[in-house]
């Protein structure tokens, strides 16, 4: 076999008690890693070195582990989500690198997601921009219409399927060189204006959420068009377009 | 709402960059087709057009709207790259930036701002001479003298078809031609010059000549000068490059930013795009290289 199939790799990982002290990179040295492991499984290893060695574990945010959840964030080697295209740090294996590697690992950086421990940050600015404007009104009062009633243009249901399997892990943010959430927003705002129910709220559903990205302290899209690249879902700048001719459409009613 | 939604919001900054921009491509190719006299034409031509451009009402009006978009463009840029620092107070130990964007749409802020200087220098260097400076030349013609000897006079546009004036070895107006002129009238005028080029009759205010500005000869000179022509001429062409690289961003970046984009148009967009950053400023750099190199 041309490959090893396990690996000794270099870390260099930012721990940080809370949010009111700085922090640091810290070298971990971490032998016999599967190739066949996910990054996480790798950290849960360094993790259980730690604990026996009665040192502080690293703390990492992460729920599903298959790609869906939007927990896992992590800045590895320069890149959110690591070195591949179209994943979350769950679906990265250590196949991906080699022998001897120094891998850097870090925290989403953004005024807007403020750490809170190690690599895990705060990320409910992304649920505040959602409470703002991204849901549809519906009578719940007991005669409620099915949904698929209301016929819709295959394209149209298409891309706004593609729009809403945005997992608001913020990649988008974490990539993007002015830490803009306009990838995050474009997506929701488009995943509504594309269907007929969603034409009801939709200009104080634009303003609102983009007010709201503002006052989250993101900063401003340049259209360099690297939070399409490290998207897990390949959600397409194309939905940052349609925000913009929402908001338009919106600001001069 | 409506009021800080058009000016103040992130959204908003993106309309203002794209529209100041698109105006300013469509400025660059006025301009490149008005430089481009000066391999294509002559010097005359290129002076009437030179002329034209300062002072007709219209291109007044367009000159303003440039000057205009320029600061707009620049101050949204300075604002943008302040706001944008902001939002990211903690940077990354390691960044592969290359992975996920182009080094154009990375740098746009210190191309712009290299751009910027290139404007200065370039308005200090042809677009100030051409207003302000007293020793700007007046186009030169010789004719045969009423004695058979050659004569230097300055090329009008004002009074008659060959409104011809005499110039002394400047290129300019001198005092003592003046002087000669008023003796030879017998008191019938009294001639001083104003704006470098008029010169009028200060009992009646009349204005006997206008004297036609030589941007020809200024720009000729200053990329054939033997000591720094080739330094003008290389920090010419350097400055298009930045701003084909400026363009290769913008110009598509624009269409995205107004939200005009589509399956059809995007990849159009995109072609012509591209085909526009480099094309005008290769054609504006190609004028420079011409004349340092070529022209005779």
């Amino acid at each position: 076999m041309a490959s090893k199939k396990n690996i000794n790799i270099n870390l260099k990982i930012w721990r940080q008690k809370n949010g009111n002290v700085k922090g640091q990179l810290v070298d971990y040295k971490l032998d016999n890693v599967s190739t066949d492991s996910s990054f996480l499984e790798m950290l849960d290893q360094l993790n259980e070195q730690l604990v026996s060695q009665k040192q502080e574990p690293v703390a990492f945010d992460h729920d599903c582990r298959e790609g869906i959840c939007g927990s896992c964030s992590l800045f590895i080697n320069g890149r959110a989500h690591g070195p591949d295209t179209g994943i979350t740090t769950c679906q990265l294996h250590m196949r991906m690198f080699k022998d001897g590697d120094t891998i850097y690992v870090e925290p989403w950086r953004s005024r807007a997601f403020p750490i809170i421990k190690d690599l895990v940050v705060d990320r409910s600015a992304f649920d505040r921009i959602q409470q703002a404007g991204g849901f549809v009104s519906v009578n719940t009062s007991g005669r409620t219409i099915d949904a698929n009633t209301i016929p819709v243009p295959k394209e149209n249901a298409d891309k706004a399927f593609e729009a809403a399997a945005c997992i608001g892990c913020g990649a988008c943010v974490a990539t993007c060189k002015n830490g803009s959430a306009m990838l995050f927003v474009g997506a929701k705002v488009s995943q509504y204006a594309l269907l007929p129910q969603g034409k009801v709220e939709a200009t104080q559903r634009v303003m609102n959420m983009v007010r709201q990205m503002d006052e989250e302290g993101f900063g401003n899209c340049t259209n360099t068009g690297a939070c399409e690249i490290e998207c897990p879902k390949g959600i397409s700048l194309e939905n940052i377009a349609r925000m913009n001719r929402e908001y338009l459409k919106a600001s001069l009613k | 709402m409506a009021k800080s939604a058009l000016l103040k919001s992130s959204i908003a900054k993106k309309y203002w960059m794209a529209l100041t921009g698109l105006f300013l491509c469509l400025f660059l190719v006025g301009h490149l087709l008005g430089n481009l006299q000066l391999i294509f034409s002559d010097a005359k031509h290129f002076n009437d057009y030179a002329l034209f451009m300062t002072t007709n009402p219209a291109v007044k009006i367009l000159s303003y709207l440039t000057y205009i978009s320029i600061i707009f463009h620049a101050v949204d840029g300075i604002l943008l790259t302040v706001q944008n620092k902001a939002a990211r107070p903690v940077g990354y130990a390691k960044v592969n930036a290359s992975a996920s964007s182009s080094l154009a749409s990375r740098n746009m802020a210190v191309l712009g701002t290299l751009i910027l200087v290139f404007i200065v220098t370039h308005m200090a260097n042809f677009w100030a001479r051409m207003h302000f400076d007293e020793n700007m030349p007046i186009v030169v013609k010789e004719i045969n003298g009423g004695m058979g000897g050659k004569q230097r006079v300055a090329v009008g546009t004002k009074e008659s078809p060959n409104p011809y004036f005499q110039i002394d070895e400047n290129g300019r107006f001198g005092t003592k031609i003046l002087e000669d002129i008023k003796t030879q009238s017998m008191g019938q005028y009294d001639l001083a010059v104003r704006d470098l080029t008029t010169v009028y009759n200060k009992k009646d205010g009349e204005v006997i000549f206008i004297g036609q500005k030589d941007l020809y000869k200024i720009t000729i000179d200053l990329f054939k000068d033997k000591k720094w022509g080739m330094a003008a001429t290389g920090l010419y062409v350097l400055a298009m490059l930045v701003l084909a690289f400026h363009l290769l961003h913008g110009f598509q970046s624009a269409f995205q930013s107004m939200g005009v984009t589509s399956r059809k148009l995007t990849p159009i967009i995109k072609t012509f795009g591209t085909a526009f950053a480099i094309l005008v400023p290769a054609l504006f750099a190609a004028i420079p290289v011409y004349i340092h190199f070529f022209l005779k």
